[in-house]
């Protein structure tokens, strides 16, 4: 390549690499950095401070108890349409594909609206129920955590389904027909097969959606308010409302710190399924 | 087929039909609220109207914030197509060290909380006095949109066959042409797949971009997010009508160029 010594290409990398250390991985290590000092050097007091508030406490288990609820769900209902999108074919797989990409080129914030307007008490939801006997008189979703965990999972539903697609579509069908034929029984060949394949796609649309559901901020403040904290929507506040950084900071660095976990977990979780197939 | 499989089978489908309608209801209500004629969303709505429509050329710095954004969400894009690019080949023709960690860094920032990253930023910036609210979105959302490219361009070239360019060049092409004729349409998918996912992220963007935004200054996001919290009336549902509309132009566009099962290779 014109004289290019392979090894020379790092210069190529460097424009982009440089940009990022110096407007992301900087700012990110200072963030970090100030949280464990104090007047005196290393200190962890921001945080045993912060956790020393049972507020905080309520806070964080709003936060991972809300995530938690998404993922389930999100799994639960993903998991199958992961499998019918890569078995679909002429107009369901496009409707498939659509509703999967479609929702995702409008904003968030115009989706959390949508949901205002369906979890109200005459919203749709309240509606159908009603009409169906299994509430016997219309009641609000919104401001409520269920109302918030239906918001949420249909936002990021798309990003457990599509990791999970993607490795459906390249299990070959043979492998079950064999079970078959070798008269594995129906949940057999789904315990042996097709849970294991899918594995590493359950693992990283989970991840995904965990870590989006713990960040998650306008979807929160606009379909259950202010009187119910976690921790995106309060470092959100105690910047731009309440302009308490030190607090903000604090929460930031948990938020972080969460968000790595997630990662760690989800590729060593990964590593051990690619070992054990 | 058994008894099981059968339902099974008949679950997996009615599952796939109701998330098809979960998935789109939001649209659907956006857009059904859109052409209503009440201002207090009732639907189904008791007339019909364009009247929000209307008012969308109306209601101030709704333009001024949908220009903002597309200047924005255009820019960021190309710059982090030409650095992402360039560092893609780098990183799968080059022969150096912790070319996986200088991979998974540049992912990174679509696993950091958004929040998280603006807050960052917003000190740094501080730090070094970059105050104006434009080009700090600016220099922030090539973060926002620089992993998009590099997954997906990295992904492609790693795909594709250099010695293709040896062999333009043993016909005739120069360097450049080789790379103009023989590279530049084998990745042309990949840089318009992640060219629309990057340009979307950018324009969708709140956590990031809420910290940089002063009075004039404004993203279509912020911009919608302060109408629903200050004065929610359907405005807002058209306008979103509108991006609807505009995203199923470039879903057409994009099926027709690479298709639409390449689109949703994640």
């Amino acid at each position: 390549m014109t004289g290019l010594r392979l090894d020379r290409m790092i210069w190529l990398a460097l424009p982009a690499v440089a940009y990022l250390v110096i407007v992301y991985a900087l700012p990110l290590l200072w963030l970090l950095g100030r949280s464990v000092t104090g007047p005196d050097g290393f200190t962890l007091a921001q945080f045993t401070d912060f956790f020393a508030d049972p507020f905080s406490w309520r806070v964080m288990g709003n936060t991972l108890r809300i995530a938690f609820w998404v993922t389930l769900v999100a799994l639960v209902i993903g998991y199958p349409v992961a499998i019918a999108m890569a078995r679909a074919r002429g107009l369901m797989q496009v409707l498939l594909l659509v509703a999967m990409i479609l929702p995702l080129s409008i904003g968030v914030v115009v989706k959390a609206f949508a949901w205002q307007i369906v979890l109200r008490r005459d919203g749709v939801i309240s509606q159908g129920l009603v009409a169906s006997g299994i509430w016997s008189e219309p009641q609000r979703l919104l401001f409520t955590e269920a109302g918030l965990i239906l918001g949420a999972t249909n936002v990021f539903l798309p990003f457990m389904i599509l990791p999970i697609y993607s490795v459906v579509k390249l299990i070959d069908p043979r492998l079950t027909e064999a079970g078959a034929t070798l008269g594995a029984s129906p949940l057999y060949r789904f315990r042996k097969i097709l849970l294991p394949l899918t594995l590493p796609g359950i693992v990283s649309g989970s991840a995904f959606v965990f870590s989006m559901s713990v960040s998650m901020f306008v979807i929160p403040s606009l379909l259950i308010g202010d009187r119910f904290q976690t921790l995106a929507t309060l470092t959100g506040r105690s910047y731009l409302l309440m302009r308490n950084e030190a607090l903000g900071s604090t929460t930031a660095v948990i938020l972080l710190v969460i968000a790595v976990s997630i990662v760690v977990v989800s590729t060593w979780l990964s590593k051990r399924i690619g070992r054990s197939l | 087929m058994t008894g099981i499989e059968r339902i099974t089978s008949a679950l997996v489908w009615a599952m796939a039909a109701l998330a098809i309608v979960f998935l789109l209801t939001p649209l659907v209500v956006t857009v059904a609220v859109s052409f209503g004629s009440s201002a207090v969303f009732t639907l189904p709505p008791p007339g019909w109207s364009l009247r929000w429509y209307e008012r969308v050329w109306t209601t101030r710095g709704l333009w001024a914030s949908l220009m903002t954004s597309v200047q924005i969400a255009g820019l960021a894009t190309a710059i982090s197509l030409v650095l992402g690019t360039l560092c893609a080949i780098a990183l799968v023709r080059g022969r150096f060290a912790g070319r996986d960690a200088i991979a998974t860094f540049l992912v990174s920032p679509l696993m950091v909380p958004g929040l998280v990253v603006g807050i960052a930023m917003l000190q740094g910036f501080k730090l070094v006095g970059l105050r104006e609210a434009w080009p700090s979105l600016l220099v922030a959302h090539v973060v926002i949109t620089m992993p998009y490219v590099v997954r997906t361009v990295l992904a492609s070239l790693s795909l594709f066959d250099f010695t293709l360019i040896d062999a333009a060049r043993t016909l005739g092409c120069s360097y450049g042409q080789a790379l103009r004729k023989v590279m530049a349409p084998a990745l042309a998918p990949a840089f318009l797949t992640s060219g629309m996912f990057a340009f979307l992220a950018s324009m969708d963007n709140y956590p990031v971009s809420i910290f940089f935004t002063d009075a004039w200054t404004k993203t279509l996001p912020l911009q919608m997010l302060q109408l629903v919290e200050e004065r929610p009336d359907p405005t807002i549902a058209a306008v979103s009508t509108g991006l609807i509309v505009l995203a199923i132009v470039v879903l057409i566009i994009g099926d027709r160029l690479v298709g639409l099962r390449r689109l949703a290779d994640f």
